[in-house]
């Protein structure tokens, strides 16, 4: 009995993740990001290229053309949604600050902010989606310029608010670990994996508010 | 010994709060490039801020505001710079991919 606990603490220590010591969930939530950072990367990639084929719009119309993204979407409202999305990741920060301080309504406190700013943030891009659609855009056509504009724009949007949707739900159980007193000072990586998961959600969206809605 | 049994003893031994990095001041400057990004790409462009000065100072910002949310939100920072490969591969293979494009874009 000794010799095998003896032998099977000597197999933890062993096999310890290397890159991320602390825990081997961290590191393959890294793997995983690193993945999904592909996937948006060639979502982006695309979309720089179908847009550099073609010329923006001008006024009379001239198919094939790209609609000037500030005539067409609403910059203010995602601009806001920006700085949600932001403050939501202060929020997660704030929380794993929390309970590596040892304090762990305050990190309840601090998730349940991030969340609410993640259902805030699915909301708008609903409403927008809904307005977006109620104008004409479709993944087909859309009354401005070429097809490939809503196509474009709702997988990459899509995409994101998927990904928005499933961080809500992974905090929401974080959160319901979290008040079944799951987390501590000494035991934090489930908080730190997610919150990895959510700032990566944040990372994505500056680089798409820039390249969908900006350039 | 993994991390939380280290920090556990940190706590026991020297009774001290953690120290986190300016997470308010990282926000700060989130905003402000956020507030920048949105008056750069607000003015209309022509022969005085030509479009494609509107393109890259926009990129830069927004490369910019990625990199403070994956080193300090994402504590790249503190981590392994293995890890810091691995986060960093994707990034490069993409613009990889970009600027692979383009030429066949331009030609269309």
């Amino acid at each position: 009995m000794s010799q095998a606990a003896a032998s099977g603490h000597a197999t933890a220590d062993v096999y310890e993740s290397p890159l991320t010591p602390e825990s081997w969930s961290k590191l393959a939530m890294w793997i995983f990001l690193a993945g999904d950072a592909m996937s948006f990367g060639g979502l982006l990639a695309a979309y720089g290229a179908l847009r550099y084929s073609m010329p923006s719009c001008t006024d009379p119309i001239q198919l094939p053309c790209w609609p000037m993204p500030s005539n067409v979407l609403g910059i203010a409202l995602t601009g806001f949604m920006t700085f949600l999305l932001i403050c939501s990741s202060v929020t997660m920060v704030k929380a794993l600050a929390a309970i590596q301080d040892g304090q762990p309504k305050r990190m309840c406190m601090f998730l349940g902010f991030t969340i609410l700013g993640g259902i805030i943030f699915l909301g708008l891009q609903a409403y927008e989606w809904s307005h977006l659609i109620h104008e004409g855009l479709a993944l087909s056509h859309n009354p401005w310029g070429t097809s490939q504009f809503g196509t474009t724009f709702f997988m990459t949007t899509g995409f994101h608010g998927c990904h928005v949707f499933g961080g809500v739900c992974y905090l929401t159980t974080v959160l319901i670990k979290g008040l079944r007193g799951g987390f501590s000072a000494t035991n934090y990586n489930g908080v730190e994996t997610a919150g990895l998961y959510w700032h990566f959600v944040d990372l994505i969206w500056i680089l798409v508010f820039t390249f969908i809605y900006l350039v | 010994m993994d991390e939380s049994q280290r920090r556990k003893e940190h706590y026991e031994d020297e009774h001290v709060t953690t120290l986190h990095p300016n997470y308010m001041g990282v926000f700060w400057w989130l905003l402000a490039l956020t507030i920048l990004e949105l008056i750069c790409g607000s003015l209309p462009t022509g022969p005085m801020y030509p479009y494609f000065a509107k393109v890259f100072l926009l990129i830069s910002m927004a490369v910019g505001k990625a990199a403070l949310v994956a080193l300090y939100f994402m504590h790249l920072r503190f981590e392994t710079r293995t890890l810091g490969l691995i986060a960093i591969t994707p990034m490069i293979l993409c613009a990889f991919f970009l600027f692979m494009l383009f030429p066949d874009s331009g030609w269309r």
